[in-house]
């Protein structure tokens, strides 16, 4: 459901920029669908590409093979990220609070000695940085949805409203958060993380069960449209095909 | 010249190294040599300390991690640098993160020959506080902010390519990541490459280091195994997924390790 919801949001013609896993597959669903235009860009080098099952790694032969064009990292990150060229951006998180700051460094709040020791940033902070909007996939749990994140990996809202523009962050942040309960966004005022959507059978308690702060609820709270029988089967081949 | 030549003669035990290549080319096999000659106290530099980094640390090589994402790439963790970072497992290892951005700029620097490049990176991150060699620095041109990444110039960077021509120059394609600034920025390169050819035939987007870049050239075929080489082989995806059993426990390591690495010559 988190890769149809996901896929959903992309809209053709979009400049993509995208990582491995869901956002990858959410990008090749849209693809598939209603976005064949959808402009990916992947971290690697890979320059308008067009995979036609799962990469392993963001540095597949799959996306380097079916790419208009393979650039260095510093035509990515100076030349089309920096700049603002990117419509979305795709990130996952380990930690995220109600401000959407994500962690992708540490568990724990000791640095040099922390509890788990996750990858690090990666290109995470700059994307979130200067990506015109940023899309946040993640499962929804109590101890992903905290009060407070162990680590600042990437500048969600900071502490509220003028924190991105304090930090000199060019894009406008995360406009989504998309977990297997349903959909967050940001309240255009305080920038709080409210509940607007929830999948097919999720319950508001459930998603509130599954957060550490107090979660707000949109007056006018949605519920996903059911997978339809299209996106659900092309879901599956890509899966099938990526196996073989 | 043979790789374990080269090593021997370019990689010293103190020596920053950067073994680059992202998830395409990276060079598998130079890694290995520097765990078979025991090089040790090394800075080892790579945007992706994946494998052959986590292999490097569990041996002792490494002394001290510049980096920016640390991962088995699309399987999970690194348990030779948790080990490292954790319980000083076989020795304490100095980190230093940054992101592929900042990374990346740091080697452009050390490419340009310039003390530093300005981005506008790692604004609001709990990095700008925990990490070395960044600074803010104030546009002379305008109102702005930015952030400087201190140039990035390895005693030695390794880099696994396609081909070489009888001339030395080598020849590179695919997916490439900071590997031309790596080259560029270095004192010191070290290449090994799938094959010697005639003559190259042109591919799409691929690069070729002039011998005039190239300190050693060492023909080591499969060098990039377990990841890949396009137009070569394929990434052994099973060899990253086995690479989170091994590496999870000391002694399996260690088996590995001897197995492997010691009771192999070059390949």
């Amino acid at each position: 459901m988190m890769t149809i919801a996901a896929s959903r949001i992309l809209q053709n013609e979009m400049i993509c920029f995208v990582g491995i896993g869901i956002p990858s597959t959410s990008a090749i669903l849209a693809k598939s669908m209603h976005a064949p235009d959808l402009f990916l860009v992947y971290e690697s080098g890979t320059v308008n590409t067009n995979p036609q099952k799962l990469p392993l790694s963001i540095g597949d032969g799959e996306l380097a093979n079916r790419a208009l064009s393979v650039v260095g990292m510093p035509d990515i990150f100076n030349y089309w990220l920096q700049p603002g060229r990117i419509d979305m951006g795709f990130l996952g998180a380990a930690q995220i609070d109600k401000f959407a700051n994500i962690n992708t460094t540490i568990i724990g709040t000791d640095y040099r000695n922390p509890k788990v020791r996750l990858p690090g940033a990666g290109g995470a902070p700059e994307i979130s940085g200067a990506c015109k909007e940023v899309v946040i996939i993640l499962k929804h749990s109590p101890r992903a949805f905290v009060e407070k994140i162990d680590f600042i990996t990437s500048l969600g809202f900071g502490s509220g409203p003028g924190s991105r523009k304090a930090a000199g962050l060019i894009g406008n942040g995360p406009s989504a958060v998309i977990t297997d309960l349903g959909v967050l966004k940001p309240d255009p005022k305080s920038c709080e993380l409210t509940l607007v959507q929830i999948h097919p059978d999720v319950t508001v308690e459930e998603v509130k069960e599954n957060t550490s702060w107090d979660l707000k609820v949109a007056n006018n709270l949605s519920v996903t449209a059911e997978p339809t029988q299209v996106e659900l089967e092309k879901v599956r081949s890509l899966v099938a095909n990526s196996r073989s | 010249m043979s790789l374990a030549e080269a090593i021997s003669l370019h990689v010293q035990d103190g020596d920053t190294v950067a073994l680059e290549g992202f998830t395409h080319l990276i060079p598998f096999a130079a890694g290995q040599e520097i765990i078979r000659q025991k090089k040790k106290d090394l800075t080892a530099i790579r945007l992706t300390p994946d494998l052959i980094y986590d292999q490097m640390i569990g041996a002792g090589c490494i002394a001290k991690l510049v980096f920016s994402w640390g991962g088995n790439p699309g399987v999970g963790s690194l348990h030779r640098l948790r080990d490292a970072l954790s319980n000083s497992w076989p020795r304490p290892l100095d980190i230093e993160e940054h992101t592929h951005a900042g990374m990346t700029n740091r080697y452009v620097a050390g490419a340009s020959g310039l003390p530093f490049s300005v981005l506008r990176g790692y604004g609001g991150t709990d990095l700008l506080s925990k990490t070395q060699n960044i600074s803010h620095i104030k546009s002379p041109f305008s109102d702005e902010t930015l952030l400087a990444v201190a140039a990035i110039n390895p005693d030695v960077t390794i880099i696994h390519a396609q081909q070489a021509d009888r001339k030395n120059n080598v020849m590179s394609w695919g997916i490439l990541g900071s590997s031309k600034e790596a080259v560029f920025a270095a004192k010191k390169v070290i290449v090994t490459v799938e094959e010697i050819v005639d003559e190259f035939e042109p591919h799409h987007n691929s690069v070729i280091f002039p011998e005039k870049l190239i300190t050693a050239l060492a023909v080591s075929p499969r060098g990039a195994w377990p990841s890949y080489a396009s137009g070569y082989y394929e990434r052994d995806n099973n060899q990253y997924i086995a690479w989170d059993e091994v590496s999870k426990d000391r002694e399996n390591f260690k088996l590995w390790l001897q197995a492997e690495v010691f009771g192999r010559g070059e390949k």
